[in-house]
């Protein structure tokens, strides 16, 4: 801490230090923040100013709305365009893949973490490896492959849903697995063993003692995860071309990939649109999020 | 640690007792003889009558397609599961299964479906088998000659009129007989089944749906392209409502395994190593088929100077970008932190709300939206500092545009975690350090940086890992360009895997195979850059005990 050599005085001069220690050591601080405040949300009020700006274009746009405000984007883009089905695509496709993804890989870690069977180390590093493998780079298998599935069951063929669903469980085991077997092994396997000695059985084991004591951290990691999958384009726009099967990524890419002047006002506005879910998840986990995050999840 | 703060400290408040109300106390036995709950029972029972019903339904179309590898594959799996969930025997299988099953068919499946191709010449004009390479050849050689057969055509479809298959409907002239044909060939229709109109022209068909001349218009393209192949040659149409039977003009000799062109009789020998037909001139048929090339595409990649000059040099930046991205986003997130950590500052609660919010943006939109940005004309960047700077245009200026773009996307995750491990670190340590004379800054090297690297660099490895392949920042970005004008097909700021992309989808042709093998290269750079990385970590040591 610094200190001072001469006590102050007259008043005068000691509220002008105490000021300056106060610059010294909190003000600046606060300088800081506000920098990085303004360094992330000027492309937010960027996007906001753009879903206001009646005119709707990109070179209209500036960074505060001041050619007025109008709501009109946001009826173009639910009128002009099927972005109601991106919606619903996009929520049920992520919710649903986070959902699944991480009830199998919290099966899969329990295993890795409470058992001991012949390959388990060898299975653990095959999961990391075969990770390392961007599924994206096996595009052109996977078309191939969903074009024969397209054929036999076009229920679960492209432009579905489910079809792009099955194909993000591919990924589903892998980090995941890593991440919770670590949350796991941080629990007392006292706990499971005493529940065991009572007579509960290894499925009452899992559903009972070790699901609850994770919740919150699985709830993390399901939200990364369905950031991600809602995120998620590039496997998607080859998956989906029916414009009402689309997702909110692939179908407001092509909201601005042809037109990218004049379509920008709608496409801010569905941006605002797909933030308010997450936006508001985030903020309530927001106590969780910290703590997941340090536990090793990246967000997709 | 901070990577041990995870489930614990939260979770305490949900602890509930060992063991729930409604187990069975009485029998004290082994784990293998647990009691069966009637509960369990029911589960049990609905999840694997669920299975079953999902393997029928896949059942019948595979049998109606009679793909019997494919349903006998279907039938071990649902036996074994079926047999796994019955038996008291092979507990961690039951839980590894259900992710395992998914995490084989679509991903280790198509991964080593993808590694096959990398040994083979896989693309555009090398798509099928020899034998559909000929008939390729054969039918798009049709020409009408005098005395070709004329015949009445109505174009149909199987399904959608915009959208379903095209079946050419047509009448024989001399038997007045209605086929069905598509590019599969020619067969016969009932007359029961069919309408004939004036003039032969099939008005409707059982199962077919006859297109009107507005929606065959529409598809007028795919309707000229379409060749049936017939016994004599091939149909082709001409017009909407006529269709003529050509001949080949180019026909295949097996004898001397080659295409010979009847009018300018010139010949084109196959060429097993290469997988396509070769004039002695050299000259190559477009169409081909898919052979096996060995190494060919790994070498080719590292010693073509037209494929390995780029190739490095995409390396090189790709290593730039992730070490970039991940370098600067922690060091801002981290220097953001270390300023809001101090126990005398207020507001800190309504600072990070604020800072994180581009995390939770959703990402793929804010690309778009930086991209805009960054737009010469109309972009925002340009008109708030009055520059007329075309971002993406330049090779390094791209290049600043995208880190920066990443740097925006990242820093709050990188903030958050760096909070999270600050406040892990006892405040001992650095009371300590002031006490024994340390500046700040001395402090700050010697105790808070080492502690926060450790508690950190798992994350910093995952984050490196992550954006060696973010696709979607640069896809959605720059594309990839721009590019030097004598190589359209590698950006000064494309990644390998947006190099790859364009390889295999790219508008100079599908090179899948080649794909495959710079595929390849990059899970090998990957995984060993991770290993070396995981190995300095002690993140190793706690994953395996």
């Amino acid at each position: 801490m610094t200190t001072y050599a001469h006590p102050p005085a007259v008043d005068r001069t000691a509220a002008g230090r105490r000021r300056n220690r106060w610059l010294a050591q909190v003000g600046w601080r606060h300088v800081v923040g506000v920098l990085a405040v303004a360094f992330s949300l000027f492309p937010i009020l960027f996007v906001l100013s753009a879903a206001l700006n009646p005119l709707g274009t990109l070179s209209s746009t500036s960074l505060v709305p001041t050619g007025g405000v109008s709501g009109e984007n946001f009826a173009n883009l639910f009128a002009d365009t099927a972005f109601g089905h991106w919606f619903v695509n996009s929520l049920l496709i992520a919710g649903l893949a986070s959902f699944v993804s991480i009830f199998l890989s919290s099966l899969a870690a329990y295993a890795f973490s409470r058992m001991r069977f012949a390959g388990r180390r060898v299975g653990l590093l095959t999961l990391l490896l075969i990770q390392m493998f961007p599924q994206f780079l096996a595009i052109v298998a996977i078309f191939l492959i969903f074009t024969t599935v397209t054929d036999l069951w076009p229920a679960i063929g492209f432009n579905t849903p489910w079809g792009l669903f099955l194909l993000y469980m591919g990924g589903a085991l892998g980090v995941n697995t890593w991440l919770m077997k670590g949350f796991f092994d941080t629990l007392p396997r006292e706990l499971d063993e005493s529940a065991t000695m009572d007579g509960a059985s290894h499925a009452q084991v899992f559903f009972r003692i070790m699901l609850p004591l994770v919740a919150p951290i699985l709830a993390v990691t399901a939200l990364l995860s369905f950031i991600g999958t809602i995120n998620e384009f590039m496997i998607a726009n080859v998956f989906l071309t029916d414009t009402e099967s689309k997702t909110l990524a692939v179908g407001m890419f092509g909201l601005v990939a042809g037109e990218r002047n004049n379509n920008f006002g709608m496409f801010a506005a569905g941006t605002l649109l797909t933030a308010v879910p997450t936006v508001l998840v985030f903020q309530l986990l927001q106590r969780y999020i910290v703590s997941g995050l340090t536990a090793g999840a990246v967000k997709g | 640690m901070s990577t041990k703060l995870s489930g614990p400290g939260s979770t305490r408040t949900s602890g509930r007792g060992p063991v729930g109300p409604g187990l069975p106390r009485t029998a004290r036995t082994a784990r293998h003889h647990a009691p069966v709950t009637a509960t369990g029972l029911v589960v049990k029972v609905i999840l694997l009558g669920l299975v079953a019903g999902i393997a029928l339904w896949a059942a019948f179309p595979l049998v109606e397609a009679e793909k019997w590898v494919g349903l006998a594959l279907l039938a071990a799996t649902t036996a074994g599961l079926f047999y796994l969930y019955l038996t008291p025997r092979h507990i961690p299988a039951k839980y590894l299964v259900p992710g395992t099953l998914f995490l084989i068919a679509f991903q280790v499946f198509p991964v080593l479906y993808t590694a096959s191709t990398a040994f083979t010449n896989f693309g555009d004009g090398h798509r099928g088998s020899k034998d559909d390479a000929i008939v390729a050849i054969q039918s798009s050689s049709v020409k009408q000659v005098p005395g070709s057969t004329e015949y009445a055509l109505s174009v149909a479809t199987a399904g959608d009129p915009a959208t379903g298959a095209l079946v050419f409907l047509v009448t024989d002239p001399a038997t007045g007989a209605v086929s069905a044909g598509d590019a599969d060939g020619l067969r016969r229709l009932d007359a029961a089944d069919v309408t004939v109109g004036s003039g032969g022209k099939v008005t409707a068909a059982d199962g077919y749906t006859v297109l009107n001349f507005g929606q065959a218009s529409a598809r007028s393209q795919e309707i000229t392209d379409l060749v049936v192949p017939t016994a004599g040659g091939a149909l082709r149409s001409s017009g909407l409502s006529r269709a003529y039977e050509g001949r080949a003009i180019r026909a295949y000799d097996a004898g001397c395994d080659c295409v010979t062109d009847s009018e300018s009789s010139k010949r084109w020998t196959a060429d097993a190593a290469t997988g396509s037909f070769v004039a002695a001139d050299g000259e190559r048929l477009a169409q081909g088929w898919q052979v096996n090339v060995g190494l060919e595409n790994f070498s080719r990649v590292l010693t073509d100077p037209n494929i390995s000059g780029p190739f490095f040099g995409t390396l090189l930046w790709n290593f730039a970008f992730a070490i970039g991205s991940t370098g600067f986003t922690f060091g801002l997130g981290m220097a953001i932190a270390l300023a809001l950590h101090s126990p005398r500052m207020r507001g800190t609660n309504l600072y990070r709300v604020l800072l994180i919010l581009p995390y939770a943006m959703p990402s793929f939109a804010m690309l778009l939206v930086w991209r805009d940005m960054f737009n010469t004309d109309f972009g925002l960047i340009n008109n708030l500092f009055g520059l007329g700077v075309d971002w993406f245009g330049e090779a390094w200026s791209a290049r600043v545009a995208v880190l920066l773009v990443q740097l925006w996307l990242g820093y709050p995750y990188m903030f958050l975690v760096a909070t999270g491990a600050l406040q892990a670190i006892p405040k001992e340590l650095t009371e300590a350090t002031s006490v024994d004379g340390a500046s700040p800054w001395q402090s700050f090297r010697a105790v808070t940086l080492p502690l926060l690297l450790v508690a950190l660099s798992p994350l910093l490895i995952a984050s490196f890992a992550y954006n060696f392949n973010n696709i979607n920042a640069i896809w959605l970005t720059t594309e990839g360009g721009p590019f030097p004008a004598d190589n359209p097909r590698n950006g000064a700021t494309d990644l390998l895997i947006t190099y790859t992309y364009r390889l295999a989808f790219g508008a100079q042709g599908a090179e899948f195979g080649m794909a495959a093998a710079v595929s390849i290269f990059i899970f090998a750079i990957v995984a060993t850059v991770s290993a070396i990385s995981f190995r300095n970590t002690r993140k190793q040591e706690e994953v395996y005990s």
